[in-house]
């Protein structure tokens, strides 16, 4: 599904190397996690996978389903069916989050080249969305994350990859901020998700979050690059003996 | 000496391009206006009100030809249910215009009115020449003097629909000076919408008189063409609990000013003012806004939103003046601009002069840029970056937009603003 090559990436601004020679490979139907101390690339993985401004790759590649996704426009990669549900969710004051979420996805079908979707049923789908991640009516209405508390933001970037249904999920740091309860309620909406058609990227700091989204495969990253690749335990390894020790055996 | 001697200089060159039209009920009010004039001098451009705008190609004798524009868009509030009265290059098209009978108001011409209208007689030029203190408006004084047409609105009751006020362009040097006043008597409630660009400069004054609890709505589009010069003028006293609502779209125009002069004297008051303007290029575009609190717990606003690229101007000049004993006043203004590049310019003057001690006012006045952060949001989520653009701008905008009471009126301004940026992507 994703595929990663030897990804380097410097900052534009500044002559910094953030990523030096990643490799990744993310099967369909299989959840990979990220985990890894401050500063060590992974939000600059997902952005440069986004497509985010700021970032020149200065080798390797990344392809989507065989697609370069590195020469695609951030709305074309989200087009081809990439997904990254934000650390910080950004607020839009002046769009309605309803508005926000039918552009969205009229917006990718059309360039897919498929038929809008009508008013309906995307009332119909949105409200089925919205009960499962308990957002209230209200939430639908307000401005896009205008207000929102930080667990109300992560379940709204939830239900917008539930809505836009894309191939390739990137979570980054999706459990920073929320409580024990936001966790479990975002957890289940992504497991939700889950599907054979499906790759997921999670991205986090700590554990708990692959106890409600148990991963497939994970990998440690540090200084740009990614040190150490296992199964579940790993993480429970990072826990217990936190990433010195890990970095430590791997130097 | 100099300064003021070109100043009377220009004053009288204008001047003598004029006739001071003779007879009628008017008469008295326009020689006044006249006087007015003489006495203020026109603008010019050492006027501490004029720093910002250019004021000799609306003082000088004739107009600056303006081209023609051709407008593919079906015209505004056209599909609405409404009283229209339409005016080419500043003249009344009878033929154009509807019956000018409808029901709990009456309409009459300016140009036409023979008889002694007594209730306009005591209004013509009145709030106007109130306007000018502390601050002179000689262009509006000019216009009581020398307007050639208009209407005269007396709203008895609550008609059923709104009066359209249409102005088309079909000169390239048409110089229009139209002259409206509309008085609502107490509780009485009208929509009056004004559409078009109509003349290559046109120079329009509106009075309104706003009886204790009556409600005043006003929505307007000025019109598309990119080379016509606007300087207009309205002015409104509010009685007790009486509201007034004013909106106004301008699209394009080489050169606007619109300037609102209100007065609230009846304790409870509201009043609104709000517009958003959209330029591109060879734009300038100027709101000078000036409103007095002179009774207890009024409230005025003042939204103003301008999105501008390629060198356009705009310009806000705002005061909130609290009078001594308006008390409980509660005052807002915030006027922001859009820049979509570093070419454009905004340049804004808020004011607050406050003599009395239990007030809430606030004021804040930005520019800015496309947020790259929502920008790049909405794109990671599907949206092409022009639409979100355009999402973004329209949303800039919205605060001036909402202004608008009627969601119909709304969503027509709202379709003109998207409409504008689809045709104007960078």
């Amino acid at each position: 599904m994703l595929s990663i090559k030897n990804l380097h990436v410097k900052l534009e601004e500044e002559d910094k190397q953030i990523l030096k020679g990643v490799d990744l490979e993310i099967e369909a139907g299989t959840v990979h996690a990220i985990m890894g101390p401050n500063g060590s690339g992974k939000s600059t993985l997902s952005y440069v996978l986004s497509g985010k401004d700021g970032y020149e790759v200065t080798e390797g590649a990344a392809t989507l389903e065989g697609a370069d996704v590195l020469e695609m426009e951030p709305e074309e990669r989200a087009a081809a069916g990439l997904f990254l549900a934000f650390q910080y969710p950004v607020e839009i004051p002046g769009v309605g989050n309803m508005t926000f979420l039918r552009t969205a996805v009229n917006a990718q079908r059309k360039a897919r080249g498929e038929e809008e979707m009508s008013a309906s049923d995307f009332l119909k789908a949105v409200r089925a969305r919205a009960k499962e991640l308990k957002i209230d009516a209200d939430m639908l209405k307000r401005p896009v994350n205008v207000g929102f508390s930080g667990g109300e933001k992560k379940r709204n970037e939830i239900m917008q990859m539930a809505m836009l249904e894309p191939k390739m999920c990137i979570l980054d740091e999706t459990d920073s901020g929320l409580d024990v309860d936001a966790m479990k309620l975002v957890s289940e909406g992504v497991n939700a998700l889950r599907s054979e058609g499906r790759g997921f990227l999670v991205i986090t700091h700590y554990q708990r979050l692959l106890d409600h989204i148990k991963p497939d495969v994970v990998h440690i990253m540090a200084d740009g690059k990614i040190v150490k690749s296992g199964g579940p335990e790993l993480a429970l390894e990072v826990e217990n003996n936190g990433y010195a020790g890990i970095l430590a055996e791997v130097a | 000496m100099a300064e003021a001697a070109t100043q009377m200089t220009a004053t009288e060159a204008r001047l003598d391009a004029l006739s001071l039209p003779q007879g009628g009920w008017s008469e008295a009010a326009r020689k006044d206006a006249l006087a007015r004039v003489h006495a203020m001098g026109l603008p010019d451009r050492r006027d501490e009100y004029w720093k910002y705008t250019r004021p000799e190609t609306l003082v000088q004798p004739g107009a600056v030809p303006a081209a023609l524009f051709d407008n593919d868009e079906a015209p505004i509030f056209g599909e609405m249910d409404r009283l229209n009265i339409v005016f080419v290059d500043g003249i009344f098209d009878a033929e154009a215009s509807d019956d000018l009978s409808l029901e709990e108001v009456t309409i009459e011409r300016l140009a036409e009115t023979k008889s002694d209208i007594h209730w306009a007689r005591d209004l013509y030029g009145v709030l106007e020449a109130r306007g000018q203190d502390p601050v002179v408006r000689p262009l509006a004084a000019l216009n009581t003097a020398f307007a050639t047409d208009g209407v005269l609105i007396h709203v008895t009751g609550k008609p059923s629909k709104p009066i359209n006020l249409t102005y088309h362009h079909r000169s390239e040097t048409s110089d229009a000076v139209l002259h409206h006043v509309i008085r609502l008597d107490a509780g009485a409630e009208v929509t009056v919408l004004e559409n078009g660009p109509a003349a290559a400069r046109f120079n329009k004054c509106m009075e309104v008189d706003v009886a204790d609890g009556a409600q005043f709505h006003h929505v307007r589009a000025q019109g598309r063409d990119h080379e016509r010069r606007a300087a207009t003028h309205l002015f409104a006293r509010l009685g007790e609990q009486s509201t007034f609502k004013s909106f106004t779209l301008t699209a394009n125009g080489v050169l606007t000013r619109n300037e609102c002069v209100i007065e609230l004297t009846g304790d409870d008051a509201v009043a609104h003012v709000a517009g958003a303007c959209v330029g591109d290029g060879d734009f300038h575009h100027d709101d000078t806004v000036f409103i007095t609190h002179d009774a207890v717990g009024c409230e005025s606003r003042q939204v103003f939103k301008k999105v501008l690229r390629n060198g356009a101007t705009g310009v806000f000049q705002g005061k909130i003046l609290v009078k001594k004993d308006a008390q409980k006043t509660d005052g807002y203004q915030i006027s922001q601009s859009l820049l979509l590049d570093d070419d454009s310019q905004f340049l804004a003057k808020p004011e607050l002069e406050i003599y009395a001690d239990d007030v809430a006012c606030s004021h804040g006045s930005t520019s800015g840029a496309i947020d790259e952060d929502a920008l790049f949001y909405l794109r990671s989520r599907g949206v092409r970056e022009a639409q979100a653009t355009d999402l973004l701008t329209l949303a800039f905008l919205a605060e001036a937009v909402e202004e608008i009471e009627n969601e119909d009126l709304r969503e027509e301004i709202n379709g003109r603003l998207a409409a504008w940026l689809e045709r104007h992507r960078g």
